[in-house]
């Protein structure tokens, strides 16, 4: 089976270069806005790194994890060669070109827009190309991942498709459906600006479009660290999966319910009716049933570990767990922070209590401690588990390990936490200089610098990841055992189709996304005079 | 098991998920499109489907009697659009230096001023033509420009336009500047006020707003001083009001000495 090593260590070793590349630029962010640094005088520079940061970090890093991690894991699920090697091929070749495409003009200063694009801002067009690119390289790693699970169904027909591959396809789903709304955007909006085509565009029908991707994308980011936590932690630390039945429900809930929600991005856009607003507030709520679901299964499938090793009493399991495995420790990090991350947003989806922090530095030091924190913890612990299958080398400095995820821990705290406190002071996002010697803001001084801190200790832990990576390829040569997920308490025997498919649950997302977005972009598109001139950056007289 | 529908009435799992969404959207859709708009105490809604219409999102007309402001002086008239009145011709570049032979008195042979009014060698095109069409509506009072453009035409101010943007920019006129002013590179922020260089060129450049560098510091500092008190108003979004408004006198001298030590 296995002829799909060298595809995935592709994948994950171009994801973490770029990771590895993009990181510094946001502690340089953090130091070139903070009292510790004098200011720099031209603000181009600034957004200039924030669009390259960003756009490596949304885009590239965790697709290429998403995709990387998906061929290992159809391989390794469905015990066969992955159907469609070479087209995979394909589709990484296009994530490259396209990254290129897009990277080389954000360095260049022409296309500093940052990675949610903000039109009426047009930049250079081979930065939205290579967008495109790098979604059209991910969506042959869509196909491919339908295509493989059809093809052992129908060679397997009645049995229940391995978990892993269940809720890998849910998430190939999930991203094929949210990069609609962006590549209509970019597509049909502002491509054609950016080439000259057209000199003006619907910056609100675009922000609609766009809110149809930034919302599920974060889900999408998710998925690998969900098929990790349900997958590979019970695994990892002796125990057994609580419920595979729930772990199908909660994918098929994020599939239906991470869709349809993303217009409360847009909750101070004056294009959209409150009524939507409303309607995609509540869907929103609803994301919390999958998630306490995933936390729900998770704590018990760890507990079983626990009482497996011995561990009693109410929390005397806790006690009982390994600790000092990195599986068991990235994952504890990663909930904690999923809490605190989690709780904040249900403050970003209630309307009146995000007219206090729209716009701030909260929202940063949200996204940051969700997919920063914990989604990218867990994208380690995947590659800790996953590498010496791929390598065929040991990876056993887990010292280091351990000190590399509890940096990651630490900084991302210290990094997020002050950001979200300065943003209920009023601090807005997206600006370039801040006065500090203004009396108004002066008392920010110490949270921003604590910020660059948080973000130093974060670098120092990237750079621990990569020894251990590096170090990994010096051990000696071992044979691996055969790679095992986590196994059910009750394995399935047999399942009903609507758990062993997703023909229904297609289905009710699109149904959802139409009906909560289709008279939004209908009116937009049905009102006339919505265009407002194009503003081109880079361009200099 | 295999062969079972999923799309099926008789299938459970499609009865519930389906009812189950399809109820959440109807609470959910009613909540939001009546009872929460007929509840807002500020709104007056003329019935159940005036409340749905507004808040999926319709274009309404304002309430009648609500009054429109209007400013009591003539606003400009000119509509910028990107890449407007560029790739001017060369006829028009000729017909503009023919009847810029009026404006040399005061603007110069070749656009180049001695006189402390503004240089108009290599000013956008854009900039020229609205302060023309200007002090022609009356937006910008000047009792020396008003009767030079009364009978100018509209192709007459793009051919003026088109020719002063043609003619080379001053250069190495002043002193180095040095490093710009915080005013010019940061603005203020906590004041709302954006930085110069935003928009009149060393950080970038803006669509209408001039070409500052090399200008005579006085004429800079009596403009912005204009702005300030509301006697020159045909920025006609109050940008430039606003920003003037808000500026030291300490500010103020520091932009207008930095552009006019320019390039």
């Amino acid at each position: 089976m296995w002829n799909s090593k060298r595809l995935v260590l592709a994948h994950l070793w171009l994801a973490f270069a770029g990771f590895g590349a993009a990181l510094p630029l946001g502690e340089w962010q953090m130091f070139i806005r903070s009292p510790l640094s004098a200011w720099i005088s031209d603000p181009e520079w600034y957004y200039r790194s924030v669009t390259a940061h960003g756009t490596t970090m949304a885009y590239v890093f965790p697709t290429l994890v998403a995709m990387g991690f998906g061929y290992f894991v159809t391989e390794q699920a469905l015990k066969r060669p992955l159907v469609g090697l070479r087209w995979a091929w394909l589709g990484f070749v296009l994530v490259v070109i396209g990254t290129i495409a897009a990277i080389v003009p954000v360095a260049m200063g022409l296309a500093s827009v940052l990675y949610t694009f903000y039109p009426p801002l047009i930049g250079h067009p081979s930065y939205y190309i290579g967008v495109v690119l790098v979604v059209v390289g991910s969506w042959v790693w869509v196909a491919l991942m339908s295509i493989n699970m059809y093809r052992w169904k129908r060679d397997n027909p009645g049995a229940p498709v391995p978990f892993p591959m269940f809720a890998t396809v849910a998430g190939s789903y999930l991203w094929a459906w949210t990069a609609v709304g962006a590549a209509l955007e970019l597509l049909f909006q502002i491509i054609p600006v950016a080439l000259g085509l057209r000199d003006t565009i619907d910056a609100g029908l675009a922000r609609v479009f766009f809110s149809w991707t930034l919302h599920a994308i974060v889900y999408f980011w998710l998925m690998p660290t969900y098929i990790a936590y349900y997958t590979i932690v019970p695994r990892a630390i002796g125990g057994r999966l609580f419920s595979d039945t729930m772990g199908r429900i909660a994918f098929i809930l994020f599939l239906i319910v991470a869709m349809p929600i993303g217009i409360h991005h847009a909750f101070e856009d004056p294009q959209v009716g409150s009524g939507f607003k409303y309607l995609h507030s509540v869907f929103t709520a609803i994301v919390a049933l999958p998630t306490f679901l995933t936390v729900f299964t998770i704590c018990a499938s760890v507990e079983i570990a626990g009482r497996l090793r011995g561990g009693t009493g109410v929390l005397g399991w806790l006690k009982a767990l390994p600790w000092r495995n990195p599986v068991m420790l990235g994952a504890a990090l990663s909930f904690v922070m999923l809490g605190f991350g989690g709780a904040g947003g249900l403050i970003n989806m209630s309307y009146q209590l995000n007219a206090t922090v729209h716009n701030t530095q909260w929202i940063t030091g949200h996204f940051h401690l969700i997919f920063g924190g914990a989604i990218v913890i867990m994208y380690f612990v995947i590659a800790y588990d996953i590498w010496p299958h791929l390598t065929g080398r040991a990876l056993d400095s887990f010292g280091l390990m351990r000190a590399q995820l509890w940096t990651w821990f630490v900084g991302m705290i210290v990094l997020t936490f002050p950001w979200h406190w300065v943003g209920i002071l009023g601090m807005p996002r997206r600006m370039a200089f801040y006065d500090y010697t203004d009396p108004a803001i002066a008392t920010q001084a110490a949270s921003v610098t604590m910020s660059v801190v948080g973000g130093a200790i974060l670098v120092l832990s990237g750079v621990l990841f990569f020894v251990v990576l590096v170090h990994g390829m010096t051990t000696q040569r071992v044979q691996p055992a055969t790679y095992r997920f986590s196994v059910a308490v009750h394995p399935p025997r047999a399942l009903p189709a609507a758990l062993n498919g997703f023909g229904l649950w297609l289905g009710l997302m699109v149904a959802l996304t139409i009906a909560n977005y289709g008279f939004p972009i209908v009116h937009s598109l049905a009102t006339p005079g919505t265009a407002v001139p194009a503003v081109k950056v880079g361009e200099r007289w | 098991m295999t062969g079972e529908r999923s799309a099926s009435f008789r299938n459970p799992w499609f009865t519930a998920s389906v009812g189950i969404t399809v109820a959440i959207a109807l609470v959910a859709a009613v909540v939001g499109f009546v009872w929460l708009p007929l509840a807002h105490p500020g709104e007056r809604f003329k019935g159940v489907w005036d409340a749905i219409c507004s808040a999926a999102g319709l274009v309404r007309n304002a309430p009648s009697g609500t009054q429109i402001v209007r400013a009591d002086y003539p606003t400009t008239t000119v509509e910028i659009e990107p890449q407007m009145l560029q790739g001017a011709s060369a006829e028009s570049i000729g017909r503009g230096a023919t009847l810029a032979l009026r404006c040399t008195m005061c603007h110069g042979a070749r656009g180049l001023s001695q006189a402390d009014t503004p240089n108009l060698a290599g000013q956008y095109p854009v900039t020229i033509y609205k302060e023309l069409v200007d002090f022609k509506t009356g937006a910008r009072a000047s009792a020396i420009m008003a009767p030079l453009v009364a009978d100018l035409t509209d192709a007459d101010m793009r051919d003026l336009a088109a020719y002063y943007a043609y003619l080379p920019r001053v250069t190495g006129s002043g002193s180095s500047a040095g490093e710009p002013p915080r005013i010019v590179a940061s603005g203020a922020p906590l004041r709302g006020i954006a930085p110069c260089g935003a928009c009149h060129g060393e950080v970038d450049s803006k669509a209408s707003a001039a070409w500052l560098e090399g200008q005579p510091g006085i004429y800079l500092r009596t403009q912005i001083e204009a702005f300030a008190t509301g006697a020159r108003h045909n920025d006609i979004g109050e940008q430039m009001r606003n920003i003037a408004r808000r500026m030291t006198a300490a500010e103020i001298a520091a932009a207008s000495e930095f552009y006019a030590d320019r390039p």
